[in-house]
């Protein structure tokens, strides 16, 4: 059998590619630890000198302000030493490939290499060509994944809900152009959600979402019938390639979540957003600052879960 | 050969006895996962500290992560007091290298300036490889090559000493 490229030959996280295909008590592992460096996020002095001289590069060939502040913020509280590269307005533009933008970085004494990029995959790629000491962590790769995002969705579900056993999540709007989605479901069945839901309209569901072991709802208020967790997600319009939808107004009124859908919802209800959020289109305000909000502390938990992954995979 | 290991309770007993006199309305304390905690917890009760007790896991300040990674489950510290000013008892189970009171006390720092720290072991196997001394101490002991010292808690809450191999998990 080929080995997890992910795990090195202790069954240790050398990379963070993606979510699926993750054992159970890896990714317990990661919720773990995130949850003591929370703790260092919490203190005067927000630093641990776990990573002091290793170097990590965030390589963002898409644009990103959210997911590569929370990386360089982590990197900073582990002590490394955090280059940013705007890949966009430099080598890439001169034609330089992929390969040779990482080997160049690698003469650099790259430690840690944090990678978003449009086309999926790109960051299993770099993983096959970097030095046993270099690690790779995969900030989000076209439309297949974006674990870290997925993970601290798992952290702050654990947080609010304590026990994944009886949960029902829901996870609305455009699934089907949705890495975050990917990560969340492969997670959530990892970790042995028993109900998970998809609720969108037909257009934005990837064909053989069922596969993944969701069920399948167009009407909302159905689909949030007795549910635990609510994750919106953005309307992707700089990913919409010809008519899936009629207009983001008709998608308002349809999946909008409102605090009338949202009483569908158990009371306790929590409601997540990675962001940005595109308010009263896939979220109205009253919801998105409203008592079952956790869309700020997310953001939060973000840095400590990488401050997790990256300490774990610099110490395989 | 088997080495007669000196009564967890007895020796906990005289640490009370030696820190009673010490304790002020500055005094705080501060007990190292997982060994240490449990004494720590026990100290703290029948000492009567004003301030809540401390917990500290050291994994993110660990000198040998280089080498070994980072340790499994590590706990979150808790350190609900302020550290500024305090007259600091840092309490361990078994002190051997010294290694992890360098990495406590460089924890500590990063919570503010205790006025002071004393150092507070059940037992003292010697092998010292840094700087560093036990000012409250509650057993030495011999500890045969290739084996470890390790505090246990029954279900009972009663502490004893045990040996095993070093390799163990």
């Amino acid at each position: 059998m080929q080995r997890n490229p992910q795990l090195n030959e202790n069954g240790e996280l050398q990379h963070l590619l993606s979510i699926e295909g993750l054992p159970r008590d890896v990714l317990v592992r990661i919720l773990d630890t995130a949850e003591s460096f929370a703790g260092v996020t919490e203190r005067e002095v927000k630093k641990v000198p776990l990573l002091r001289g290793k170097s990590v590069f965030n390589l963002f060939f898409e644009p990103s302000t959210r997911t590569r502040t929370t990386f360089e913020i982590a990197a900073k509280r582990l002590s490394a030493d955090v280059i940013n590269l705007n890949i966009a307005a430099s080598s890439q533009t001169k034609g330089e490939s992929l390969l040779d933008t990482v080997a160049n970085l690698s003469a650099m004494q790259a430690d840690i290499f944090i990678v978003r990029h449009s086309a999926s995959g790109a960051p299993f790629l770099i993983a096959r060509h970097v030095k046993l000491h270099e690690h790779v962590i995969n900030a989000g790769d076209g439309r297949h994944a974006h674990p870290t995002q997925g993970l601290l969705d798992l952290f702050t579900i654990r947080h609010y809900k304590k026990d994944f056993s009886a949960l029902t999540v829901a996870i609305v709007g455009d699934i089907l152009h949705s890495r975050v989605a990917r990560s969340l479901i492969h997670g959530l069945t990892i970790l042995g959600v028993p109900e998970v839901r998809a609720i969108g309209p037909q257009t934005l569901l990837p064909t053989g979402v069922k596969a993944l072991g969701v069920r399948v709802f167009h009407d909302m208020r159905e689909g949030l019938r007795g549910a635990d967790v609510v994750v919106m997600l953005r309307l992707q319009n700089e990913r919409m390639r010809g008519a899936l939808l009629p207009s983001a107004q008709e998608f308002n009124k349809h999946y909008g979540l409102t605090g009338d859908k949202l009483s569908a919802a158990k009371p306790d209800a929590i409601v997540m957003h990675p962001g940005p959020m595109n308010r009263g289109v896939e979220i109205d305000s009253g919801v998105a600052d409203g008592p079952h909000s956790v869309i700020l502390p997310q953001v939060t938990f973000g840095i400590a879960v990488r401050m997790a992954v990256m300490s774990m995979v610099a110490g395989a | 050969m088997s080495t007669r290991l000196p009564d967890a309770e007895k020796a906990c007993e005289q640490l009370e006895r030696e820190l009673r006199p010490l304790v002020s309305a500055k005094t705080a304390m501060v007990g190292l996962y997982t060994g240490g905690a449990w004494l720590a917890e026990r100290l703290h009760a029948v000492l009567g500290i004003e301030a809540p007790l401390g917990l500290m896991d050291i994994a993110f300040y660990r000198d040998d992560y280089a080498a070994r990674g980072l340790k499994h489950d590590p706990k979150r510290t808790r350190i609900p007091f302020d550290v500024n000013g305090a007259e600091l008892l840092l309490v361990d189970d078994v002190l051997y290298s010294g290694r992890t009171v360098r990495a406590a006390m460089n924890e500590l720092f990063d919570y503010g300036r205790p006025s002071s720290i004393r150092l507070v072991v059940l037992a003292d196997r010697g092998g010292r490889e840094l700087p560093i001394c036990a000012q409250h101490c509650g057993a030495k002991v011999q500890v045969p090559a290739g084996q470890r010292l390790r505090l246990k808690r029954g279900d009972d809450g009663r502490l004893a000493l045990a040996l095993e191999a070093e390799h163990a998990a």
